[in-house]
């Protein structure tokens, strides 16, 4: 079976002074191909534990991450990942980090130049080969991070907050990209963001996460990626539907906040 | 005390010039400039290159000023050179008192001129003329009865110097001299030093110069200027590579192994605090003081500092650097090689600089203590017979190498890792 399957994933983490934290009960979610899903939830409820589950990077203590018929046991190339700033390599070139998969799986220096160019092209940094990364301001950072993910044609591209950490103009021209690059290559996309609207603009369907234990508290199915893939994204803002959504999901992230919060004032 | 007063008015007025000078040139709308917050705001302040360029001529000059330098017409007041006289008053054993003259002629040996001796009238009376000659900076026992008519009587005695009454253990200033009377009865003359040093403790900027074009052609002690200089740096360079060579590998184990960062934290954290100069009677007992115990020296000095950078350099790649590394496909190898080394290459080039700033003050150090050639041997072979020409020759060599070297790990640091700090 091609997609993304998530069974039963249980996460426990014992801590030092005897307790345990429950960082994600009993979640269970399949992705079809070419899906984008976004994961939402307030501080804490265990969407990054999860990304990094199906990354590869933490093993459940429950339950299973299957790919195309395969358990997922650690990390691998069919699983992309960009991550917010900082995980580009410097000490390389933009060419040498997007050609870095490639590299690795030992394609020709020849065939790795032809698919730098192209993707660089496709996020919109043609000529930008020979600059150091440090050179470049967050958001190009951010589309060699795309590029660099796409550069290795895995099958699920997980993003940790990839946009998390740019300035309010950069973002939303990101975002754009980033559905663009959806459409264009029909990858299956997981979206973790701390931002409701991010959230409701580019997720075919949106998980609203609650903590304590993590789990799915709510599903969204939404029309609004597939609207962006034609349309200006202010213009789906204003679309039927957008500010509703927004609202509802806004809400509910705040009472979950605002329980935390309550909790944490009763200890 | 005279010298440090000096530097301060240097200092001082050098500001005042400066900003008068400055200010009749048109200022700069550069965005510094603009800024009216500059106190505390440490991005306002920038090395004043005036200030850096009179700062080392001041020193020059303070050097040539207090040492009778021929480089610049001003100086401090040199020892007195020259005739000076004063008279004495004597009393013989009856009770009688007569004066005499005492002529002395002070002179530098340095010069190499030794003048004659003062031809005198012995005068009238029973006290009689006396002359003497004394060397600058030195003093003179003046034997003023000596040649007096009943001077080796047992009461006869100096009572007077230039009028004023002199006892045994008193002093009496004249021009240009201090007088001393000893417990025997005996004047004691000691000219006039006047500021400026003795090229014993402190040779003119000229005189060094010359010794380091003496030495650079003629040698010192069997071996040439280079060679000494070049040894010193042979044994930095052979121990520091040796410390990175076993250092570099061990940090990064202890960087990527529980088991190595735990058998050798103790170890490392016990000998990083231990200076490298503690450790130098230990490897001569053990190694003797040929090179072999210098570089196992040296070895040690750089070994800790290059073990805790390139375990530094490996804690602090990002995680999400080998996550990255690892979903794109890498192995372990691949991880080591692409994101681990050249992740940790800042670190340990601070550590290199560091490193090689402590190898060579321990190389001096250990040359100090024994050592048949080195920059080190050098200067504490001068100092034994006083040369302290070359003592400051070296110390002045020995810096402008320290110096050479960081900027050396400077340039090649910014060349290899120009990514560092951004």
């Amino acid at each position: 079976m091609k997609g993304l399957s998530i069974n039963n994933i249980s996460m426990r983490f014992d801590l030092k002074n005897g307790s345990s934290v429950q960082a994600l009960k009993d979640v269970s979610l399949d992705i079809d191909e070419g899906q984008i899903i976004t994961v939402l939830g307030p501080s804490g409820c265990g969407k990054t534990t999860l990304l990094n589950i199906v990354a590869g990077f933490l093993a459940p203590t429950e339950g299973k991450v299957v790919l195309n018929d395969e358990i997922v046991q650690g990390p691998g190339a069919e699983r992309g990942m960009v991550f917010q700033q900082g995980a580009l390599f410097e000490w390389m070139n933009v060419r040498s980090n997007v050609a870095f998969g490639p590299r690795m799986k030992g394609m020709s220096k020849s065939e790795q130049e032809e698919k730098v160019k192209h993707l660089l092209e496709i996020v919109g940094l043609a000529d930008f080969e020979d600059k150091a990364v440090y050179e470049l301001s967050g958001g190009m950072q951010q589309r060699v991070a795309l590029a660099r993910c796409l550069a290795n044609d895995p099958d699920v591209i997980l993003m940790d907050e990839p946009l998390g950490a740019l300035d309010a103009l950069t973002r939303e021209k990101m975002q754009g990209l980033v559905l663009k690059l959806w459409k264009e290559t029909g990858k299956t996309i997981i979206l973790i963001t701390h931002s409701v609207e991010e959230a409701v603009l580019l997720g075919e369907r949106l998980l609203v996460l609650a903590p304590r234990p993590g789990r799915i508290h709510k599903e969204y199915q939404l029309p609004f990626a597939e609207m962006g893939v034609n349309m200006d994204l202010r213009d789906v803002k204003k679309a039927d539907g957008y500010t509703e959504t927004r609202d509802e999901i806004l809400s509910i992230i705040w009472e979950m906040e605002e329980e935390i919060m309550g909790r944490a004032e009763e200890n | 005390m005279a010298i440090l007063i000096f530097y301060i008015i240097i200092f001082v007025a050098a500001f005042y010039v400066v900003k008068i000078a400055t200010s009749f040139t048109k200022s700069q709308d550069d965005f510094t400039s603009l800024k009216t917050v500059t106190f505390g705001d440490e991005s306002a302040v920038t090395p004043n290159r005036a200030a850096s360029f009179i700062s080392v001529i001041a020193i020059f000059a303070i050097w040539a000023a207090f040492t009778g330098s021929k480089l610049i017409p001003i100086h401090v007041p040199g020892p007195f050179v020259g005739d000076l006289s004063f008279s004495y008053t004597a009393m013989n054993s009856s009770g009688e008192t007569d004066d005499a003259d005492v002529t002395i002629t002070v002179y530098d040996v340095q010069s190499g001129v030794i003048p004659d001796k003062l031809e005198i009238e012995p005068g009238d009376g029973f006290a009689l003329n006396d002359t003497d000659q004394i060397i600058t900076y030195r003093s003179g026992l003046i034997k003023v009865q000596k040649n007096d008519v009943g001077g080796k009587d047992k009461d006869y005695k100096v009572v007077a110097v230039n009028g004023q009454e002199i006892s045994p253990e008193q002093e009496v200033f004249v021009d240009n001299a201090r007088i001393y009377m000893t417990r025997k009865g005996t004047l004691s003359v000691t000219p006039e030093k006047g500021w400026q040093m003795q090229p014993v403790w402190l040779p003119a900027p000229e005189t060094v110069w010359s010794r380091l074009v003496k030495v650079g052609s003629e040698g010192y002690k069997n071996f040439t200027l280079w060679e000494h200089l070049g040894w010193s740096l042979i044994r930095v360079i052979v121990g520091f590579l040796a410390g990175a060579i076993i250092g570099i590998p061990l940090g990064y184990a202890m960087g990527l192994s529980g088991w190595f960062r735990g058998w050798f934290d103790p170890i490392v954290e016990f000998m990083r605090p231990v200076p490298p100069l503690a450790l130098i009677p230990l490897v001569i007992i053990w190694f003797g003081i040929g090179e072999q115990g210098k570089i196992i020296l040296l070895f040690l000095a750089s070994l800790w500092i290059m073990t805790i950078s390139a375990r530094a350099g490996v804690s602090g790649v990002k995680i999400s650097k080998i996550h990255a590394a690892y979903s794109l496909g890498a192995s372990k190898w691949q991880i080591m090689r692409l994101v681990i080394v050249p992740n940790s290459l800042p670190e340990i080039f601070t550590g290199a600089r560091v490193s090689m700033g402590v190898c060579w003050g321990t190389v001096v150090a250990a040359e100090l203590v024994a050592a048949q050639k080195g920059a080190g041997m050098m200067i504490i072979n001068a100092s034994k017979f006083q040369m302290t020409d070359l003592v400051i020759m070296g110390i002045v060599l020995i810096g402008v190498i320290g110096y050479a070297i960081d900027i050396l790990m400077r340039i090649s640091e910014n060349y290899l890792v120009p990514w560092k700090g951004k």
